[in-house]
């Protein structure tokens, strides 16, 4: 009885004594680099590469959604150096003086990156200046090509009633309005309070042919065949593909959103060089094709691109074309008036 | 003497600590944190207009719609119960206990994980439409109607409903309905006169705890209801989840919480008489 008593409090003992001594030394040691990214988005591997290679340590934490990323990294009581995000939640610490300038100048594989994406990223991040693009994709219809009667090619068919009660819409407040605001060929950043009320009509007329508004379960009930489409985004539309081949994704001709993900550092960052140096890691070739294969979202990295397989680089899902862009923007921060007003609309037609 | 009776008192304040500890962390602070936003705007002043919001359009049908939903759930499962507790009441200890544990079996499974279940059943190409397509019936439309959100609610629930009515049921003395079929009363005499009465403590305790989470949830309306209906829950989740507003989440939730303290007194007043059962 003693003797298991006594096992126990050593054994708590050498926990909290060693729990002490790591929280004294990680963080603000020179060869370490906390990072936090969403989870399931890097391939685990490649920290251990980076750290045999450079000999800085990773220390790796994963957040679930940009809010729950901001709260962690609000919180202080860790402090990040370097961060991973979506566009408008990057645009969010960027604007709160969160980031520091990344040292472009001791990158070598930057040029990896292709410049239209960080033409993309400079939508929230005028100057290129804090942010890396990490991986992108749009928002278009996933729809299964045996069941639709014409091709798919326009928002048109989510509106017009030919598949009246198999549509499956986001359920998403800014995702369900840009389809709407797409069609009426507006901005998605729209500030205007008359296009938002226009777009509101509409998603209220659509409402009675919409099977339902969803958001992780919406690929699945394609795949399953209880809808016939639905709005995804592109990489659960590529997951869509490789469980039912009968699935097919567009991005609709009236343009669409488009987002990107990307690396910043933080302005608590002690080493800014190690900080780009992980960075830069991220950009060389062999690196990006591994997450990339982990991960199977579109790259902005060219040099993965050109060596993929042709059946890989047909797939829009996985690298869309050229003219996928064009009309596409990506969502930046709106004003407070605009995001109440849109909060207020959203709620009539949830209700309605 | 006074010692052994301070000896009491202090025994029994440390018997209570955890409770006092779990109530004052769990109930009381959050009650206290909502309140205080459910009274201040953005800026931290004084107002109702976050209580009022109730009373907008919007907020109004989906406190109809809940009502609506809570009401024929619960009847639904004061339905269900009788018939089934009725028919366990005469069977041996061992054949009641295992139908009991039946019963209760699915209460092991999150409940989520079985709501899940419900949408895989009742979808378009689900089980339900595959059956009546053997028989040749043309499928049903459930999927993502009020309907589909009630039988999700009255499969969750049901086992709170026939619990207490089935110990009420159970406590009633087997004399007094031989001597009360002895004096002539036939079997819808003695269900109304001998076993609804002595059953009703059990009936309110189970109205209690279905009809309140039914009225509030939104989890359910989520998943069954494909975002397409909503519940005050939802309306109120929203509030907090993806509009940021947590003073108006908050208003609502406390306007919501006195709504059902109204409709509840009903149930106690009625209950006075009764022997204690009902939570409050």
């Amino acid at each position: 009885m003693t003797m298991t008593k006594r096992l126990i409090s050593i054994t708590i003992l050498t926990a909290l004594l060693s729990s002490m001594l790591l929280g004294c030394s990680s963080g603000q040691a020179k060869g370490e680099l906390t990072v936090v990214n969403y989870s399931e988005y890097l391939d685990p591997e490649m920290l251990d590469l980076f750290t045999k290679e450079t000999g800085i340590k990773v220390n790796y934490e994963e957040a679930l959604t940009p809010e729950e990323m901001y709260a962690k990294y609000s919180s202080g009581a860790v402090k990040y150096d370097l961060v991973c995000s979506s566009d408008y939640m990057m645009e969010k610490l960027i604007k709160d003086g969160e980031l520091k300038e990344i040292p472009w100048d001791s990158f070598e594989n930057k040029g990896n990156i292709g410049q239209k994406y960080f033409d993309l990223a400079s939508a929230i991040d005028a100057k290129n200046a804090y942010t890396l693009p990490y991986f992108w994709g749009t928002l278009g219809i996933l729809y299964d090509t045996t069941k639709v009667k014409a091709p798919v090619d326009s928002w048109d068919v989510l509106f017009n009633g030919d598949y009246a009660g198999q549509v499956i819409m986001q359920n998403s407040m800014r995702d369900s309005f840009m389809v709407a605001l797409k069609k009426l060929g507006y901005s998605v950043n729209t500030e205007n309070p008359d296009e938002l009320k226009e777009a509101q009509e509409l998603l209220l007329k659509q409402k009675p042919d919409v099977q339902a508004y969803l958001v992780d379960e919406a690929r699945d009930e394609v795949v399953a065949g209880n809808a016939i489409m639905a709005v995804v985004y592109s990489g659960e539309a590529y997951l869509g593909h490789e469980y039912n081949e009968n699935l097919a994704y567009v991005v609709p001709k009236e343009g669409s959103n488009v987002w990107i993900d990307c690396f910043g550092i933080t302005k608590h960052c002690q080493n800014p060089e190690n900080a780009a140096k992980f960075l830069d890691f991220l950009c060389r070739e062999d690196v990006a094709k591994a997450n990339f294969e982990y991960i199977y979202y579109s790259t902005p990295n060219e040099k993965v691109i050109e060596g993929l397989s042709d059946d890989e680089k047909a797939d829009e899902t996985l690298v869309p074309p050229a003219n996928a862009m064009d009309n596409c923007e990506v969502c930046v921060q709106q004003s407070p008036e605009t995001t109440e007003l849109m909060n207020e609309l959203w709620k009539e037609i949830k209700a309605e | 003497m006074n010692e052994a009776k301070s000896n009491f008192t202090s025994r029994r304040i440390l018997l209570a600590s955890p409770y006092i500890v779990w109530v004052a962390g769990f109930t009381i602070l959050p009650l206290i944190i909502i309140i205080h936003y459910a009274f201040t705007d953005a800026g931290g002043a004084f107002t109702f207009s976050n209580l009022g919001l109730i009373f907008s359009p919007i907020h109004l049908k989906a406190v109809m719609f809940s009502l609506e939903i809570a009401i024929s759930s619960t009847v639904a499962c004061i339905l269900l119960s009788y018939p089934m507790v009725m028919a366990m009441r005469h069977l041996g200890l061992g054949k009641r206990t295992f139908s009991l544990f039946i019963l209760i079996l699915p209460m092991w499974m999150n409940f989520i994980l079985r709501i899940l279940a419900w949408q895989m059943i009742l979808s378009n190409n689900g089980i339900l439409n595959m059956i009546l397509s053997w028989f040749s019936i043309a499928p049903l439309k459930i999927a993502n109607t009020g309907t589909s959100i009630m039988i999700g609610v009255v499969y969750d629930y049901l086992p709170y409903m026939m619990l207490p009515i089935y110990t009420a049921i159970m406590d009633i003395n087997e004399d007094l309905i031989e001597a009360a079929r002895d004096l002539g009363a036939g079997s819808l005499t003695i269900f109304l006169k001998i076993i609804l009465p002595l059953s009703l403590p059990g009936l309110l305790s189970g109205i209690v705890m279905v009809f309140v989470p039914s009225m509030t949830s939104f989890v359910i309306s989520d998943i069954l209801g494909g975002g397409k209906l909503q519940l005050i829950g939802n309306v109120i989740e929203q509030e907090f989840t993806t509009a940021n507003n947590w003073h108006a989440g908050s208003g609502l939730s406390v306007a919501l919480m006195i709504f059902v303290l109204i409709s509840m007194a009903f149930t106690t007043k009625e209950h006075k008489e009764g022997r204690e059962s009902v939570i409050w």
